[in-house]
């Protein structure tokens, strides 16, 4: 449970300073930067409390925020995330109740895993660009922007999540 | 009464949602406002040594180009010092003489590519800075300082949808107000311009010195291209002199005639 908590937090800082310091001065075609924060989010062990999850995740939002001045944007978008994780899981793996204790994200099959991360991720983006512009008149460079960015985002996360959880499976 | 306690047992995880929702969409409106993002922003004590470190750590990867950059803006001073030279000594100069004071300081974080961008310097309260003042670098016009805590300060950058700054042509004194949409960070678009103000593709745009920020007649860019229908000038594109996405040193202008000028002109209202 301790180790639970200290691989969490570890994980925590040092996605934080992956975003703040590297992926956020990457600019990719002039204007990209990958959010792989939101790989927390993704990975973050299913439990039935789950209101401390949210505060998590509001916290991390936040934190991306105080560094690059954007307000409460990120948060916005992450707590999001966070509030509908469990049901799009549910709707991706046809499970109507799931075995909190025993799911690994890295355990299943690549193509669930590759749509739970693109629901997410295309949710997050659009909502963290559409604040971000606010505006009718920008709905086309929203899309356009919340598209091209959640690829390399996904990209980013589905590549980490099979490097770093499949581990175990991997040894056989 | 316990209906309601029921009502927020059944829903607190939505409730909590909820509440965290808004909190975050209270910090985005409040950033929004120019002069109200006091807690959300990289000028504070955390975020801000944070940003010096790692910018220390970069550093050396730009002096060259900094260097050369601060060896041209000296033979360009040294050049005008020169044509200037017998006016400058002949007049008797003492410190009431001077109207703008000019800091340095040192960008130490920067983005130009999302729609409302601000920059982070290195200098705060403590060295002089407060809100209101112009930052210029020696290409131009770089933003307005709408943040200060001790030690370090954030700039609302031109580059920001909430930024409007009085203009001028070069030739001709007709003004216009500069604003960006938020496409390319090379290009900010000029508003208000006069019908009959004489304009062409490739005319400089300087500061107006209208208002107590900017000194008249700092560049801030070209003409790019501008179309002219129903009698007055649409879409005019500037190209920006100043590359917002390689910023070192800055310069931050203290007006020391602000407070009077203010003064005075509240006084008529």
């Amino acid at each position: 449970m301790t180790k639970e908590i200290i691989t969490l937090c570890f994980r925590f800082i040092l996605l934080i300073l992956i975003q703040v310091l590297v992926l956020n001065k990457i600019l990719f075609f002039g204007y990209m930067n990958p959010n792989l924060y939101i790989l927390f989010i993704f990975l973050y062990p299913l439990k039935k409390e789950r209101s401390a999850f949210l505060w998590i995740s509001f916290l991390l939002g936040i934190s991306i925020d105080f560094f690059s001045n954007s307000g409460g944007i990120n948060a916005a978008a992450t707590v999001f995330i966070a509030y509908i994780r469990l049901s799009t899981l549910k709707l991706i793996l046809n499970k109507s109740d799931l075995d909190f204790k025993l799911f690994k994200l890295g355990d299943e099959s690549l193509i669930k895993i590759v749509s739970f991360v693109t629901i997410l991720t295309l949710i997050h983006h659009f909502i963290l660009f559409g604040l971000d512009y606010f505006s009718w008149k920008s709905i086309g460079i929203i899309f356009y922007k919340s598209i091209t960015t959640s690829i390399f985002t996904i990209i980013l996360s589905i590549l980490s999540i099979l490097l770093f959880s499949r581990k175990k499976t991997a040894n056989f | 009464m316990q209906q309601i306690v029921y009502f927020i047992q059944k829903y607190k995880y939505f409730l909590l949602f909820l509440l965290l929702e808004v909190l975050a969409l209270t910090f985005t409106i409040q950033s929004h406002s120019f002069h109200k993002s006091k807690f959300i922003n990289s000028a504070n004590a955390i975020t801000g040594e944070f940003f010096k470190q790692s910018h220390s750590f970069f550093e050396y990867t730009s002096l060259k180009k900094e260097n050369l950059k601060l060896a041209k803006e000296n033979t360009v001073l040294r050049n005008a010092l020169d044509l200037k030279n017998k006016e400058i000594f002949s007049y008797k100069i003492d410190t009431t003489f001077h109207k703008n004071i000019y800091f340095t300081a040192k960008v130490i974080n920067n983005n130009y590519t999302k729609k409302n961008n601000t920059l982070t310097i290195n200098k705060g309260r403590n060295h002089g800075l407060t809100i209101d003042m112009g930052v210029i670098s020696s290409n131009g016009i770089v933003g307005i300082i709408n943040n200060v805590s001790a030690n370090y300060a954030t700039v609302l950058s031109v580059l920001n949808g909430y930024s409007k700054i009085n203009v001028r042509l070069k030739n001709s004194p007709f003004l216009g107000t500069l604003t960006w949409d938020g496409k390319d960070y090379k290009i900010t678009q000029l508003h208000d311009i006069e019908r009959q103000a004489p304009m062409q593709i490739g005319d400089s745009i300087i500061s107006s010195g209208k208002s107590t920020l900017f000194p008249e007649g700092i560049i801030v860019g070209t003409i790019k291209e501008f179309d002219f229908k129903d009698k007055k000038y649409q879409n005019v594109q500037i190209q920006l002199s100043n590359d917002m996405s390689s910023l070192g040193h800055v310069y931050i202008i203290k007006n020391k005639h602000k407070k009077e000028i203010k003064q005075i002109e509240n006084n008529n209202d």
